[in-house]
């Protein structure tokens, strides 16, 4: 294995000790792509908890479109899937990195998309 | 427990198609913004290829101070709608819309929802440009680029040259200026596609 930039450890820190601590909370905004983990459902869930998890049994759904599904706040979703995140029943990640906005070849191909799609 | 046979992903909750394709990868955002009653849920309407969804979103009500004259405890608060539609591409880019009002009193909501969007498509009804001022400027200051897209509505004057109207929004050279009926697919990719171009030919200069 080759070893890692910066000598980072190859075990994250949460891992290691664990799963107690946990790295800082996922970033999450409104377009955070959020999927299942997988893992069972605990008892104890609140009923949005649930839901949350029965909807993303079907598939990814970026927080918006869980808010106007389960027809709950953004903000209201946001700590729902914090939550879910901190018991390793969801994952998230961004929708893209930040820098990317500006990356010519992503702006490009937007447009050669919409392009497409006029022909359709 | 579910099973993993199409036909109950056909019939679930995500059947209606809003659950992401596998395919999604990066996801990008516009803000379709203007005054009210403009167009813009009839332009995401027309482009997207789920049925349009929405948000509701709390404003808390800039009346505190009103409110504690008048004796009373709790803020008041409204909710506004915010539509959102989305656009899948080739090459797994999913291109999300939002229906963005203009207001003033919409700002943190707008600062929120504008959050790492690539630009903004103002859509501004010609015969009251003046509702499009407010917009305008919240656009410009977020640092938003954007185009700009006259909605064709019957009665709008026809009079007006492009140098008058691009003179009455005080727009900068530079910044696109288009036609657009949102109730046409075509025209509203049109108007999206004149954003995205402006988008690649000014990028900020670290980015060139
Ligand atoms: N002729 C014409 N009518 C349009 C066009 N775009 C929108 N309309 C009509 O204008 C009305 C308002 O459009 P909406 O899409 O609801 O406007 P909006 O900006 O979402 O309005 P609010 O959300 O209330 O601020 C609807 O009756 C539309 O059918 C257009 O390009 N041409
Ligand atoms: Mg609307």
């Amino acid at each position: 294995m080759t070893p890692r930039r910066g000598g980072r450890p190859l075990v994250p820190a949460y891992l290691s000790t664990g799963g107690v601590a946990r790295p800082s909370r996922t970033h999450l905004e409104r377009l955070s792509v959020l999927t299942g983990s997988g893992e069972p459902a605990p008892a104890g869930l609140t009923a949005a908890q649930a839901a949350l998890l029965e909807e993303l049994e079907y598939g990814a759904l970026t927080v918006v479109e869980a808010a106007a599904l389960l027809r709950l706040p953004v903000s209201a979703v946001l700590v729902l899937a914090a939550d879910l995140i901190d018991h390793d029943l969801v994952l998230a990640r961004a929708p893209i990195p930040p820098a990317r906005r500006f990356d010519p070849d992503l702006l490009k191909r937007v447009a050669d998309g919409l392009r497409d799609l006029k022909h359709r | 427990m579910v099973s993993a046979t199409s036909s109950t992903v056909d019939t679930a909750a995500g059947g209606d198609g809003i659950h992401l394709p596998d395919t999604a990868r990066d996801l990008v955002k516009i803000l379709v913004t203007g005054p009210f009653g403009v167009g813009k849920t009839t332009l995401i309407g027309s482009v997207s290829e789920i049925r349009p969804l929405h948000t509701e979103e709390q404003l808390t009500e800039a009346s505190a101070q009103v409110d504690d004259l008048a004796g009373v405890r709790d803020k008041s608060t409204t909710t506004v709608a915010i539509d959102f539609g989305r656009i899948s591409l080739a090459g797994g880019i999913v291109l999300y819309l939002f229906g963005t009002p203009g207001q003033e009193r919409f700002r943190p909501l707008w600062d929120d929802i504008a959050y790492g969007a690539l630009g903004a498509l103002v859509l501004v009804d010609a015969r009251r440009i003046d509702a499009s001022f407010d917009v305008l400027g919240l656009v410009e200051e977020t640092g938003l680029p954007y185009a700009v897209a006259f909605n064709t509505f019957p009665d709008a004057p026809r009079h007006h040259t492009p140098e008058q109207l691009r003179a009455a929004l005080d727009l900068e050279p530079t910044t696109p200026m288009v036609t657009c009926d949102a109730r046409e697919p075509n025209s509203s990719i049109d108007a999206l596609l004149a954003l995205v171009q402006h988008l690649i030919d000014h990028r900020p200069a670290e980015h060139r």
